[in-house]
């Protein structure tokens, strides 16, 4: 590591991203989970916003968990199974939860959706029948600046009806 | 993560202990909780409600979903901020930190935890493993006020226990001085009352007058400044209101032998 304040050596990280095994080298232990998926291997769909857990752009699911991915220190998300907001949709096409925010207008300038998109596929695989009252609080550390919030939780009840009739 | 994030800190080296199993382990232990540090608010939440309620409560008021996932007591105990969520039900309950190093394993009550802002007795060298709640025995309460419900640095909070074996109440008060203070004098205060007028043997609503008292002690312990949370007067004023609605709601539950 040399002398104290230099920048520790890069280390080789491994995870599994939306099913593939991948890898990045030299990856400074101190940069973010997300600095490497948008930076390293190309994943833009994940926002980079307020990069101090704030508000939720940036959330991926870690081993299952719904974090945000700026929290997590890419040398800590080795060997982990990372799902991003492309990895929801097995087949390349919509998932039911973001054909659902297109159709209610939840969309405006789009920065917050794909984290908020993750966000309501935890929610609603934990809870697919969920009230108002639980989708603002399991929604709660996303941030939207666009839509005041009444479209994206119809947009969520809408997912939540057409997944459970699917 | 966000300090390192915005550059304020770079470490020469970073130390991942979230793949070893043990601390994000909780056992049960003489009376106690042995929370492992790297346990999450979370889990917190899902595991502990019935054993340490002012702590799960006081959980449940972290961050969001997505923090509460990653964040745990051991973090919390380690930053030391004054207002940190789970101090005021540490504090409250009475819990021990257990610190670790190559020279061994140390105790530190709760109460000698805090020694300024973001500053703990936790030695350079040493680690936190857990930390041992008391498992509770009577209701506790824990109230927080803040801009809105997630993603809220308190701008002042309170806990209370009670514990109805050994007859006594604890107290904590976070946010509102440099460190989280135990409010010792506040609880000292009810304790005397409590005994003195029979209350435990007899319980019977509290007379106004020892609430009131008690809630004029719990501010006179706050130490607040001005800030850009809110106004040392304001905090002062809120811890009033606070300290006197969760020993209400406490005492209330107490009396029907609910939980909280």
């Amino acid at each position: 590591m040399g002398g104290g304040r230099g920048r520790a050596a890069g280390v080789r990280v491994e995870f599994t991203v939306n099913g593939r095994p991948r890898s990045a080298e030299n990856v400074w232990p101190g940069e973010s989970l997300l600095y490497v998926l948008r930076e390293r291997m190309g994943l833009w769909g994940t926002k980079n916003a307020c990069e101090q857990g704030e508000c939720g752009s940036c959330s991926v699911y870690m081993d299952g968990e719904l974090v945000c991915a700026c929290l997590v220190a890419g040398g800590q998300a080795g060997g982990t199974e990372i799902i991003t907001v492309e990895g929801l949709s097995g087949d390349g096409g919509l998932h039911p939860i973001q054909q659902a925010y297109i159709t209610e207008g939840a969309v405006q300038c789009g920065f917050c959706t794909p984290g908020l998109v993750v966000a309501t596929h935890q929610l609603l695989h934990a809870n697919p029948d969920p009230s108002e009252d639980e989708i603002r609080e399991a929604l709660a550390g996303n941030l939207c600046r666009c839509t005041g919030y009444e479209k994206i939780i119809s947009a969520v009840r809408a997912a939540a009806t057409e997944m459970t009739a699917g | 993560m966000v300090e390192v994030n915005f550059a304020q800190r770079r470490p020469p080296a970073l130390l991942d202990l979230s793949h070893l199993s043990e601390p994000k382990g909780w056992r049960r232990r003489n009376g106690a909780v042995e929370l492992g540090a790297g346990v999450t608010y979370t889990r917190i939440i899902n595991e502990l409600g019935a054993e340490l309620p002012a702590l799960a409560i006081a959980s449940r008021t972290v961050g969001s979903p997505q923090i509460r996932n990653r964040g745990t007591v051991g973090g919390n105990l380690a930053t030391a901020s004054p207002a940190g969520d789970a101090h005021p039900p540490l504090l409250a309950t009475g819990a021990t930190v257990r610190a670790e190093s190559m020279r061994g394993v140390r105790e530190i009550p709760i109460g000698e935890f805090f020694l300024g802002p973001k500053q703990s007795a936790l030695e350079p060298d040493e680690l936190i493993r857990s930390v041992s709640v008391p498992v509770a025995r009577g209701p506790q309460q824990f109230s927080k006020v803040g801009t809105r419900n997630a993603m809220v640095i308190a701008v002042v909070s309170f806990a209370i226990a009670l514990d109805l074996g050994r007859r006594s109440i604890g107290t904590g008060i976070g946010s509102a001085g440099p460190t989280p203070l135990e409010g010792s004098e506040a609880a000292d205060y009810l304790n005397r009352e409590l005994t003195g007028g029979g209350y435990w043997e007899e319980h019977r609503p509290l007379p106004r007058g020892v609430v009131d008292r008690f809630s004029e002690l719990v501010a006179s312990a706050a130490d607040p400044i001005d800030d850009v949370r809110g106004v040392a007067r304001y905090r002062t004023h809120a811890l009033r209101v606070m300290s006197r609605r969760t020993l209400t709601w406490a005492w209330e539950a107490a009396g029907e032998g609910r939980p909280a």
